[in-house]
């Protein structure tokens, strides 16, 4: 989020400056330090049976290049891909409702809907889509009950099970951000088509989808940094068969405990979301000129 | 023509909201099930499993060890965010957005670095892995999301309450503390709120800065879900979805929910 400009004509005085930017400063260096020791670690040998780092090496980096994890880190940012993706389709509809919605019970309860499992946490949300995709679980039993199928599907352990339970984490940030943006267009645009003779569908292609993408970047970049960082779902639904980059971390770190090795594929997990935000941002760049336009 | 599209549109919304809420349904009707085994619909119904979750000793531990590091790390967070929010708003100083930066980044960097990094710091500054590393790798996950809270209530305070105040003779920290305060005592609140949820519910980063002693509830939960597989889980997300979507409901009620998030239209 960008800090608009300081308010002017009172930066003269500043009382308190000192006192309520030092606690900051303090959080602020706890979490380099933190960042630092897990870069330091990446540098550090292994020592087999030992939890303390030997000296220093590139040889961790080097075996990333290996084909296993080479491949680990491709599922992860095509996974990413894929959750992103489905989550702005699916987000945009509920995003454009809540905004749009002219009831007011209406609009709080798409609200809260859509906000709630923001905050159940990753490992109750992982549970019950266990519940719903497991061979004996809801959809299963459904679809066998209705005769469509005659043996269950396998959803558990496949990249489809572990993207539609990411879509459904993913999904609360994306709709707060594209309703944020959604929110802040100025609705005489729209009115301003509609009386010079354009249709629903042509107001909302021309006025309201391009003047929506900056929220469709921030909440794309956001499902695909969220989605790089998740750890249970994948663990839980993708059971082994499905791994991220976050599962080879623990596992590394506490199967293993080969925290170096941990700590370098955290450090290339780090520069590859840095990398793929960043290209996202440039792609999007031509966009926002048309935008403007 | 524009009766379709209202249609259209009206029926994907609902399949939307229905493919969030179904999660949450079939969790609720699998923990009244009272066999240990899956199966839609249940045979019989029972609130066994919601009394065995209850009674599990990890669980509690849990509950207990969350609220500690929760307790604290929301609290701490509230104060240095807010104070930092307050800087944000009224000063220029030297780097400020470095600061910026550095206090929201835990918000695109992935939780399992930040956890991994606090274990390694821990170790090598030698400090057992106790409650003060819980909470403090808690206090960095959560702070964006009270600056963010914070800052929005300071953007939409009217600054002539205060300069009213101050040309009355009222000193800065009078001014702040009954002027300023009070006035942004919904955004203090929704600030601490969300902080306190999201630290409650922490998981991956707390995987790994916990021990055996200090786990909280997530976790306690994840290592259930690994070894067993019988409905207790299904009650204990039951009890779990009650309690969240009530608090954002009275939020909602209370605070503005679609103002705190800025999915409001600006008057």
């Amino acid at each position: 989020m960008a800090y608009a400009s300081v308010r002017s004509g009172r930066a003269a005085v500043r009382p308190f400056l000192r006192l309520f930017v030092a606690p900051a400063v303090l959080c602020a260096l706890a979490f380099a330090a933190a960042l630092a020791a897990v870069m330091q670690y990446s540098l550090r040998a292994y020592v087999p049976g030992s939890l303390e780092a030997g000296g220093f090496t590139l040889a961790n980096f080097a075996a990333l290049m290996r084909p296993l994890y080479a491949r680990v880190f491709l599922d992860t940012v095509w996974i990413c891909f894929l959750t992103a993706l489905f989550t702005l389709v699916v987000g945009y509809p509920l995003a454009y409702a809540l905004v749009h919605a002219r009831n007011v019970a209406l609009k709080s309860t798409i609200l809260v809907i859509a906000v709630t499992p923001l905050f159940l946490g990753e490992v109750v949300r992982t549970y019950s889509w266990i519940v719903v995709l497991g061979n004996n679980g809801f959809l299963n039993s459904m679809l066998l009950k209705l005769g469509l199928i005659d043996a269950p599907l396998q959803f558990m352990f496949t990249q489809f099970g572990v993207v539609t339970a990411l879509v459904h984490v993913t999904l609360p940030v994306m709709v707060i951000m594209l309703a944020a943006a959604l929110s802040h267009i100025d609705r005489d645009y729209e009115r301003a088509a509609a009386s010079l003779g354009a249709g629903p569908i042509r107001v909302f292609l021309t006025v309201t989808l391009p003047l929506s993408t900056p929220g469709i970047i921030a909440g794309v970049t956001t499902a695909f940094a969220w989605t790089f960082s998740a750890f249970a779902t994948p663990q839980l639904i993708g059971g082994g068969r499905v791994n991220m980059v976050a599962n080879l971390v623990y596992q590394l770190g506490f199967a293993s405990f080969n925290f170096p090795f941990a700590a370098s594929l955290s450090v290339a997990g780090l520069v590859l979301t840095f990398a793929v935000l960043a290209l996202m941002r440039a792609a999007a760049r031509p966009l926002e000129r048309i935008r403007q336009h | 023509m524009p009766n379709l599209l209202r249609l259209v549109g009206g029926a994907t919304v609902t399949a939307i909201l229905g493919f969030l809420l179904l999660p949450a349904v079939v969790v609720t009707l699998a923990a009244f099930n009272s066999r240990a085994i899956l199966s839609f619909p249940p045979e019989d119904w029972s609130w066994r499993w919601f009394i065995k979750a209850i009674a599990y000793d990890d669980f509690q531990a849990g509950v207990r060890n969350g609220l500690i590091v929760t307790a604290w790390a929301s609290s701490i967070a509230l104060v240095v965010g807010a104070a930092f929010a307050f800087a944000l708003d009224r000063y220029e100083f030297r780097l400020k957005r470095t600061l910026e930066t550095v206090l929201l980044s835990p918000l695109v960097v992935p939780h399992f670095t930040i956890g991994l990094g606090f274990l390694i710091l821990a170790a090598q500054l030698g400090f057992a892995r106790g409650y003060a590393v819980v909470v403090a790798c808690h206090v960095v996950l959560v702070l964006p999301f009270v600056l963010r809270s914070v800052y929005i209530s300071l953007r939409n305070l009217d600054p002539r309450l205060e300069l009213a105040a101050a040309s009355l003779g009222a000193p800065p920290d009078r001014v702040l503390i009954t002027v300023t305060l009070p006035l942004l005592l919904p955004g203090l609140v929704s600030g601490w709120m969300f902080a306190a949820i999201l630290s409650f519910n922490e998981f991956t980063a707390s995987l790994f800065v916990t021990v055996q002693r200090t786990q909280t509830l997530p976790v306690a939960l994840y290592n259930y879900v690994r070894e067993y597989a019988d409905p207790s889980m299904a009650a204990i997300s039951v009890m779990y979805i009650v309690a969240t979507a009530t608090v954002l409901t009275l939020a909602n009620a209370f605070l503005g929910l679609a103002k705190v998030l800025n999915v409001e239209h600006p008057r």
